[in-house]
């Protein structure tokens, strides 16, 4: 471990591509919230050379991406661009309308979980808060 | 107002009846306890058991009235669905305009009697299809762009006979585009019916961020414009539906989506009026479009109570005696958020459900959700499924047989009632905010339906609200009954972005660029009509992401205001 462990799990919600529905993002954020994390939250359409910089400059354990239409697909994007940054140690997680087909690929290039319809609150804050001790334990020595 | 047994014994009802009201409550009591609550979603209080309505007034004229006679209560025409049911308007989109244009052909031949139109999201965000990557091109909706993909897509519809919904936001560039299309066919702008459903650019600030373009006092300027211009060109068009259905999947009750709409419509019709438009007039081609949550009996009583409150409020509020311009005409789609991923075919029977309760509520137009909604963009048989379940209602379960069937019921009057008054409650709040613009500015109704939607999920999540094969009735997953997901290949969507970029070449540059200048002018003056010099533009070749590009650099990009 790196950090104290009192150091609260730092994640950051956002969404990439072009939808713009986030509901569920804001009860992410509020879920993550309420149980003690840091959340960094941003408007939708982020572009994913945004998502690197500012899982960079906050140094977040976690990016949570919500996606309700189809913006998952850029997700291995992302999880190229992130692994180009040095940023191998942060987890990702998607969470919203995910087919079956595509989770297979997702988790492929990488990411972490992908949680859908009907997932409750104790699951994803648990599986999160965990991912974020997994990030904290795999973070360089700078 | 809730009837209880209570109440109805300090009516002073008959005695024998005091007696045995008295004798059910002791019975009731005595086997289910008296700290079992049940609320409805708006919160509302429902008791175990309703009775004759205590109507000392003797209000049944004044509260309910007859269909098409104020307060419309029952409905807006005299006939309602016994005359002409519903328009069964199945949201479509996809891939390229030409597979787009072979899926409205045989929805209309499956039992489809209007057309709604869904762009892709890179539409919706103003961006044509060569600004963004391929991967996700076409996968919710269809390309359009240009004058001749409009074309394309609508090609052989006889869009002079047929009434069309345009998923279209401010700056409103598909109906540019269709309005030239028929033009280039000789079509006459006064047969063109049809209304475009993504105009309430509030509910998108507020709400569903995805159609959000242009600033708030941007698209409030286009907005204005854009009605001012198609009440004189194109007199049909219903050009504002005030959007209840983003306000409500965003996670307000369904009371407060209600009270949220009509605080909206209040505001459009205040902008009319100032502009010096006639609301006799102008409120003629208002339309409404809203959710419909599983929650049943209180879907039906929230559109009953926001029929009656907006017959109620654009004669008070705006001296409005012209019937038709009272006329509460509404769309609604059966609400995505209660389907589920487990056991997906369920969602049929979610779906019927939700379809009744529209159809008690006297809807005017609606579309039901594909069972796969949850999974992925509709498949082609689930949409099929949900026509037929359409069908099915309406032929072989005779639900249009009576006008306003569950009006009466002690239950669905009394509830109506309490609807009313929470919806009220709501419109007040907002009047005290000086309207629905100043309360979306400062965030007021944000953090109203954000609290609304935390509180329904803890009701998930906790089991208080129970969904069959989420929290309870857990079956192992059968992933059979899984649609296979077809999504455009990805060749076709380059083959779009390389078409597109031949269209570019193709148009006399002099001409885009003196449109383009003028729309960038008119948008800079403070008279001069936006919609009227983009018409222009479309007609000179512009493309979608020309024009809402020269708008965003006018009248400042659309950024929503983060409330989480």
């Amino acid at each position: 471990m790196n950090q104290d462990p009192t150091v609260p799990a730092r994640v950051l919600v956002t969404k990439i591509g072009l939808d713009g529905h986030d509901r569920g993002s804001r009860i992410i954020a509020a879920y993550l919230r309420d149980a003690g994390m840091e959340v960094i939250y941003t408007n939708p359409w982020q572009k994913i050379e945004a998502v690197v910089t500012l899982a960079m400059q906050e140094d977040v354990d976690v990016i949570g991406i919500s996606s309700l239409a189809t913006d998952h697909l850029l997700v291995p994007k992302l999880m190229a661009a992130l692994k180009q940054a040095g940023l191998d140690h942060v987890r990702v997680v998607v969470g919203g309308i995910v087919p079956d087909e595509d989770e297979a690929d997702l988790l492929a290039t990488g990411v972490s979980k992908v949680f859908h319809p009907g997932a409750v609150r104790d699951e994803i804050v648990s599986e999160v808060a965990r991912l974020a001790r997994d990030a904290d334990n795999a973070r360089p020595l700078d | 107002m809730q009837i209880t047994p209570a109440r109805w014994i300090e009516k002073g009802h008959p005695m024998s009846m005091k007696n045995k009201a008295a004798d059910w409550h002791e019975k009731y009591d005595a086997m289910i306890g008296t700290d079992k609550v049940v609320k409805n979603r708006s919160g509302i209080e429902i008791a175990p058991l309703y009775w004759p309505l205590d109507d000392p007034d003797g209000s049944y004229a004044e509260k309910l009235g007859f269909p098409g006679d104020d307060p419309m209560t029952r409905g807006i025409y005299p006939t309602m669905h016994r005359g002409r049911t519903w328009s069964q308007r199945q949201l479509i989109g996809l891939g390229r305009p030409v597979d787009f244009n072979a899926r409205i052909k045989s929805i209309l031949k499956s039992g489809a009697s209007a057309l709604s139109i869904i762009p892709c999201n890179s539409v919706y965000r103003g961006l044509d299809c060569d600004e963004v990557e391929p991967e996700i091109l076409g996968t919710c909706g269809t390309i359009l762009n240009t004058v001749e993909d409009m074309d394309i897509s609508l090609k052989d519809i006889p869009i002079d006979e047929i009434s069309i919904g345009l998923n279209d936001p401010n700056p409103f560039t598909m109906l540019a585009q269709m309005l030239v299309v028929a033009e280039n066919r000789g079509i006459s702008w006064d047969k063109i019916t049809g209304t475009s459903n993504q105009s309430d650019y509030i509910s998108h600030f507020v709400a569903n961020h995805m159609f959000y373009r242009l600033s708030l006092p941007g698209a409030r300027r286009v907005q204005m414009d854009t009605i001012t211009w198609l009440a004189e060109h194109v007199p049909n068009w219903n050009a504002l539906s005030i959007v209840g259905q983003h306000m409500q999947q965003a996670g307000a009750t369904p009371a407060q989506a209600m009270g949220l709409t009509l605080s909206t419509a209040i505001q459009y019709a205040n902008d009319c009026i100032e502009r010096g438009m006639d609301p006799e007039k102008f409120l003629e081609r208002f339309t409404f479009f809203f959710d419909i949550s599983i929650s049943f009996f209180e879907e039906v009583a929230k559109f009953r109570a926001g029929r009656r409150i907006w017959n109620n409020l654009v004669t008070e509020r705006f001296g409005v005696t012209n019937p038709r311009a009272k006329r509460f005409k509404f769309h609604a789609q059966t609400s995505g958020l209660d389907l589920t991923r487990q056991q997906p075919l369920n969602n049929i029977a979610r779906v019927t459900a939700q379809a009744m309760a529209g159809i008690f509520g006297g809807l005017q137009s609606m579309h039901t959700d594909g069972y796969d909604e949850v999974l992925s963009t509709p498949s082609e048989d689930s949409a099929k499924i949900a026509i037929s379940t359409q069908n099915i209602l309406k032929h072989e379960a005779h639900l249009c047989d009576v006008i306003d069937p569950l009006g009466g019921s002690y239950y669905v009057e009394s509830l109506t009632y309490a609807m009313e008054e929470e919806i009220l409650k709501v419109i007040v709040q907002i009047d005290e905010k000086g309207g629905m613009y100043k309360a979306v500015e400062c965030g007021f109704v944000q953090e109203m339906i954000g609290a609304s939607a935390l509180e329904y999920q803890d009701q998930v999540d906790s089991g208080e609200q129970i969904v069959v094969g989420v929290n309870a009735f857990q079956e192992t997953e059968d992933a059979s009954s899984r649609p296979i997901l077809k999504r455009p290949p990805i060749e076709q969507m380059e083959e779009q972005i390389k078409r597109l970029k031949e269209v570019k070449v193709a148009r006399d540059p002099d001409v885009l660029a003196r449109a383009l200048q003028d729309l960038r002018d008119t948008a800079k003056s403070t008279d001069a009509n936006v919609f009227a010099a983009e018409m222009d533009a479309v007609r000179a070749g512009a493309t979608l992401g020309e024009i809402v590009s020269v708008l965003r650099d006018e009248l400042g990009f659309g950024m929503p205001l983060v409330v989480a």
